[in-house]
């Protein structure tokens, strides 16, 4: 059984139809991404999983049960985590901060085992601990939102767009990182638009175009398919 | 000897407006509103006191408990049933809507408690201290007014910095789509801030008509105003910003009535806020906000 299963969803902004009959899956223990141009619906139909937006029609079910109707911050303790776009660190709130608010639903003694974890993974968020998240350089908040996701110890957890406006070498080193979280044990959902770096780390990857899947496959198939080559790889 | 006398005056109305803009700040931070109504819970506050202690007979303390209790409800509900419909609406509509709970309260209690104006008496019943031979008088109930803001202070920035609940506000006056993903109930949170500011209007009523004892319907509306000014002159979303703007403002008035007039004070206040927003838009103490492009 699927941990996670979409299968025919659809949603609207407004009149906009942004997600138009998506079907994916995720196996426990896989890295799956969703690549495609801006606007193809990546990032809305994460969302929709997450429950900050509503689905009009189809069903989203997380380890066999339905996810529809369920407000967003009940998900967290289903076992589900996003890591928005653009980071979305608290600003205001410290380094530290940021990462007990990521274990809001976990009782102190699990947040400080996790914070550990975290602070283990990520040196630098440890040497800042009690430095406002908004001083921090775009990396680090990165690198912030990752940890402040990994601290409710999710089953599943979805990155949207982790290495936008990141410099080459911190992409690396944020994809080594996802890498991590899975070997630790968690399932990832992956959203990118660096289509080359998202497949070279995926197990299976879907591509979408204009809210539609067009295509799937293993990251090594898509990596060298010659209509994904062309339109995300730069030939 | 009189300036001493006007500066402990300025500072205890300060401390009142302080309280009072404690509430529009903590809820214009996390909800993006400004409650209007929020004047005229002061003046619910003041009347559940009065009841308790005039025609219940109770002591003050149980009073003042009373009407904390009391105010504290009426803002959850008020929030539950006037504001959170309108949570995805224009804030132009909540702003209205505001405005319409704030009469909806002060014509329900000129309904219930009538027009004539109530002779409050003081929560204290200590005589004036006298210092220097007499020259210099205190009121206790003004040293009990700068103690309770002092007081309140230190809890909420204790309550903010120190616990979930407080941290997971902040949280969410920043970003709520993001609270959310962490399994912060946004609602919760929001009805949590308006008990706590409908909480403080209680004690900043009691205060306040202890200090100046007439209590009718309209009782709540010109020191809301006021405070109101004192939140967006400390910068309307920071804490201590209101807690500036609203001792500010009350040493401001003392001094305005004290040595210009009485009738120019009100004006003088106003004018300040003026020209704050004309030096710095954002407040004293607030934060520039950068638009997203």
């Amino acid at each position: 059984m699927a941990m996670l299963k979409v299968t025919d969803l659809n949603v609207y902004y407004g009149s906009i139809h942004a997600v138009k009959g998506v079907s994916f899956e995720v196996q426990e223990g896989e890295i799956v991404t969703l690549i495609g141009a801006n606007g193809a619906g990546k990032s809305t139909t994460l969302n929709t999983v997450a429950g900050l937006l509503k689905a009009r029609s189809g069903s989203v079910e997380f380890e066999g049960e339905s996810l529809v109707g369920i407000p967003a911050h009940k998900m967290v303790s289903k076992g589900i985590a996003l890591c928005p776009e653009g980071r979305r660190v608290f600003q205001d709130l410290t380094v530290r901060e940021n990462l007990e608010m990521g274990a809001f639903i976990r009782t102190d003694a699990e947040a400080t085992e996790m914070r550990t974890v975290v602070y283990d993974r990520f040196p630098r968020l440890k040497e800042r601990r009690n430095q406002r998240a908004g001083t921090l350089s775009g990396g680090e908040q990165q690198m912030l939102a990752m940890g402040r996701a990994l601290m409710s110890k999710p089953k599943l957890m979805m990155l949207d767009e982790p290495s936008m406006g990141l410099a080459p070498i911190l992409v690396q080193e944020i994809f080594d990182i996802i890498k991590v979280f899975n070997e630790m044990g968690t399932t990832v959902l992956l959203v990118e638009q660096n289509a080359s770096m998202a497949l070279s780390v995926a197990d299976r990857g879907y591509v979408l175009e204009t809210g539609r899947v067009v295509k799937t496959g293993t990251g090594s198939e898509l990596l060298v398919d010659d209509d994904v080559r062309k339109a995300y790889l730069g030939g | 000897m009189g300036f001493i006398t006007n500066m402990i005056n300025g500072i205890s109305l300060g401390s009142v407006y302080a309280i009072i803009a404690l509430g529009y700040t903590m809820v214009y931070g996390i909800a993006k509103m400004l409650n209007f109504a929020h004047g005229d819970v002061i003046m619910v506050g003041g009347y559940i006191c009065f009841i308790a202690m005039n025609n219940l007979g109770l002591p003050p303390v149980v009073a003042v408990l009373l009407s904390i209790v009391g105010c504290t409800c009426l803002g959850i509900v008020v929030e539950r049933l006037a504001y959170k419909p309108l949570r995805e609406a224009p804030s132009l509509a909540v702003l209205i809507t505001a405005i319409g709970v704030s009469y909806f309260l002060q014509n329900t209690a000129l309904l219930v408690w009538g027009a004539d104006p109530k002779a409050f008496r003081s929560i204290l019943d200590l005589p004036s201290i006298k210092l220097f031979n007499g020259q210099l008088t205190v009121s206790p109930i003004s040293l009990v007014t700068v103690a309770a803001c002092v007081a309140i202070m230190v809890g909420l920035t204790l309550f903010t910095t120190r616990t979930k609940m407080g941290k997971a506000m902040r949280a969410c006056s920043e970003d709520k789509g993001a609270a959310q993903l962490m399994g912060i109930n946004v609602n919760t949170t929001i009805s949590m801030v308006f008990a706590i500011g409908s909480g403080l209007a209680a004690i900043a009523g009691v205060l306040l008509c202890s200090t100046y004892p007439t209590l009718m319907p309209t009782t709540g509306s010109l020191p809301g105003i006021k405070a109101f000014t004192a939140a967006v002159i400390g910068g309307i979303g920071s804490i201590p910003g209101a807690a500036l703007g609203g001792v500010l403002l009350g040493i401001i008035e003392i001094f305005a009535k004290a040595y210009i007039g009485t009738q120019l004070a009100d004006a003088i206040v106003f004018a300040v806020l003026i020209v704050v927003l004309l030096i710095r838009p954002a407040g004293l103490l607030g934060k520039e906000i950068h638009e997203k492009v």
